[in-house]
């Protein structure tokens, strides 16, 4: 086994991973999480005068 | 719910406010260049020639102006999706003062003709040395201010801006190994063609980390913000987030076609630049698909309009820039005015839209606003700035396509049927809408910093109450 085998079988497992990747993201496992971090920006208000936080989000 | 406890906003302000400044400077350079192609007379000092200004108005645009844009946004969003103020507040500070003080030198140098001569990476070893002290310390406030999070999740804003600030670290160091042979001077580490290719490297890397994935940050967040409604697939978000990880890398050597770099790798960077078609336009698309439903915004909400135009200069130029790196598209593309489009349709049309439509966001809220001083010349800056990167990336596709055509153009017994004195004379009225492309820019960018100036006369300096996470969602 020379470098160039250990070079290809790298850029496998980054194919291999990236795919485990799309999978773990489009599994239902992944769908709440993601549904909570994806309201992060809205968990608190930056404008100093509105006070209705959360407004609006609901259909998204 | 409320503790006595603020956000560090005074670094997000200081460096808000210099992105506005550092914008004006790289682009009157910028626009003083682009003078200089159609009258040569004012090229009228060694220190002001051409050669040593044109990595002056790159340093300047993208490393000052993009740069403090990404420190400001970056400090804003990890304190406030992570609710925490910043981690070692005084090594904040430390990265504001020590990032204007690398551009202060950079501004000296430059001029001079103190360079390494590395494209995009000019300047010489002890700045490098201040520039990977000052990144290193912004690694620390930012991963810092993440490890203290109150959150559960991270938000996938701040994947991006750590995955900009991580790659830019790797980049800067690897490609900056150099030997000094005293203060002013030194030599790279590598020789030839390594040389070159670990400079792409590093080059086109910075494309794809400090002006996508960092950028890519800014859009996750202040396009969510200001659209009111949360984006549009968080899952194409984590896929198209870590396909730009694993492509990006590979991409450099498309800068080298036809060169002594050998011909496979230059067919590897051809094909995983084509790759990135992919999950750049996921990007774009899940940005501007966060606005659906709600289009209507788009037609009153200036900051909207430069946001979601940002989205399509960069859907724009990734679809460009995968069809440059094809060989014999490169073949006819290379050395032409159409790299000079295609980098400021990306520049102007997507880096910096998407900085000011934040800016003007983040402006008014650091002083306890929550509008700019005049929404109308928002909108007037949004058209001015649009006409202006339309005239200047049209009048370049012309000019670069019109070159390659005649450097390439021979006579039946094999001679040259133009002189390349011939193509620079066919440029010159092309290159004369390229200059009012660049004023109409920078002129908007002084509508914006009146309108800061506006906003911001009179106005007490203002942090917000960190605030404990409230369920947003019903």
């Amino acid at each position: 086994m020379e470098l160039n085998d250990l070079r290809s079988i790298l850029t496998v497992l980054g194919l291999v991973c990236f795919l485990g990747i799309c999978f773990w993201a489009y599994s239902k496992s992944a769908k709440q999480g993601f549904d909570e971090a994806a309201q992060l920006p809205f968990t608190d208000d930056d404008l100093p005068v509105r006070k209705d936080p959360g407004q609006q989000r609901k259909e998204g | 719910m409320q503790s006595q406890a603020t956000y560090n906003y005074k670094v997000v302000r200081q460096f808000a406010i210099m992105t506005v400044v550092w914008g004006i400077v790289g682009m009157l350079v910028g626009v003083i260049v682009a003078a200089q192609l159609v009258w040569p007379e004012l090229n009228f000092a060694e220190w002001f020639h051409f050669g040593r200004l044109r990595p002056l108005h790159t340093n300047a645009v993208i490393f000052a102006f993009g740069g403090c844009a990404l420190f400001a946004t970056s400090y804003y969003v990890v304190q406030r999706t992570n609710h925490v103020p910043l981690f070692a507040p005084k090594l904040a500070s430390f990265t504001f003062w020590g990032w204007q003080l690398v551009i202060l030198l950079a501004a000296i140098t430059l001029p001079l003709g103190i360079t390494t001569s590395k494209e995009y990476a000019e300047l010489e070893w002890p700045i490098d040395l201040l520039i990977a002290v000052v990144w290193v310390s912004y690694a620390i406030v930012f991963f810092g201010t993440i490890a203290k999070r109150k959150t559960s999740h991270i938000y996938v804003a701040n994947w991006f801006y750590g995955a900009f600030i991580l790659a830019v670290a790797l980049l800067h160091i690897v490609n900056s190994a150099a030997i000094p042979v005293s203060l002013t001077k030194s030599y790279s580490a590598y020789a030839g063609v390594q040389d070159a290719m670990i400079q792409w490297w590093y080059g086109h890397n910075a494309v794809g980390f400090f002006l996508t994935a960092g950028f890519l940050g800014m859009m996750y967040y202040f396009v969510p913000k200001q659209a009111d409604r949360p984006v549009y697939s968080y899952r194409l978000s984590v896929v198209h987030f870590w396909a730009l990880i694993f492509t990006y890398m590979w991409a450099g050597p498309h800068h080298l076609h036809y060169t002594a770099l050998p011909d496979w790798t230059q067919s590897v960077g051809m094909v995983f630049s084509l790759i990135l078609l992919a999950p750049s336009w996921g990007g774009m698309i899940n940005g501007i698909m966060t606005l659906s439903g709600a289009w209507h915004k788009l037609r009153t909400d200036p900051i909207l309009k430069f946001l979601i135009t940002s989205l399509s200069f960069y859907g724009m130029s990734t679809f460009e820039g995968p069809m440059m790196s094809v060989k014999t598209v490169n073949a006819l593309s290379h050395y032409t005015d159409w790299t000079v489009g295609h980098v400021h349709s990306g520049a102007l049309g997507w880096v910096a839209m998407v900085s000011i439509g934040a800016m003007y966001y983040l402006l008014p809220r650091m002083y306890g606003k929550t509008e700019m001083y005049s929404t109308k010349l928002i909108t007037t800056h949004f058209w001015i700035a649009t006409i202006g990167v339309v005239l200047y990336i049209a009048s370049m596709w012309i000019a670069g396509v019109m070159q390659g055509l005649m450097w390439r153009a021979t006579n039946p017994d094999g001679t040259l049927t133009y002189s390349f004195v011939e193509s620079v004379k066919a440029s010159y009225p092309f290159w004369s809408i390229r200059l009012l492309g660049g004023v109409l820019f920078l002129g908007g960018m002084l509508l914006m910093f009146y309108n800061m100036v506006k906003t911001i006369a009179g106005q007490k300096a203002y942090s917000a109450p960190v605030v404990a996470p409230q369920a947003a969602h019903a």
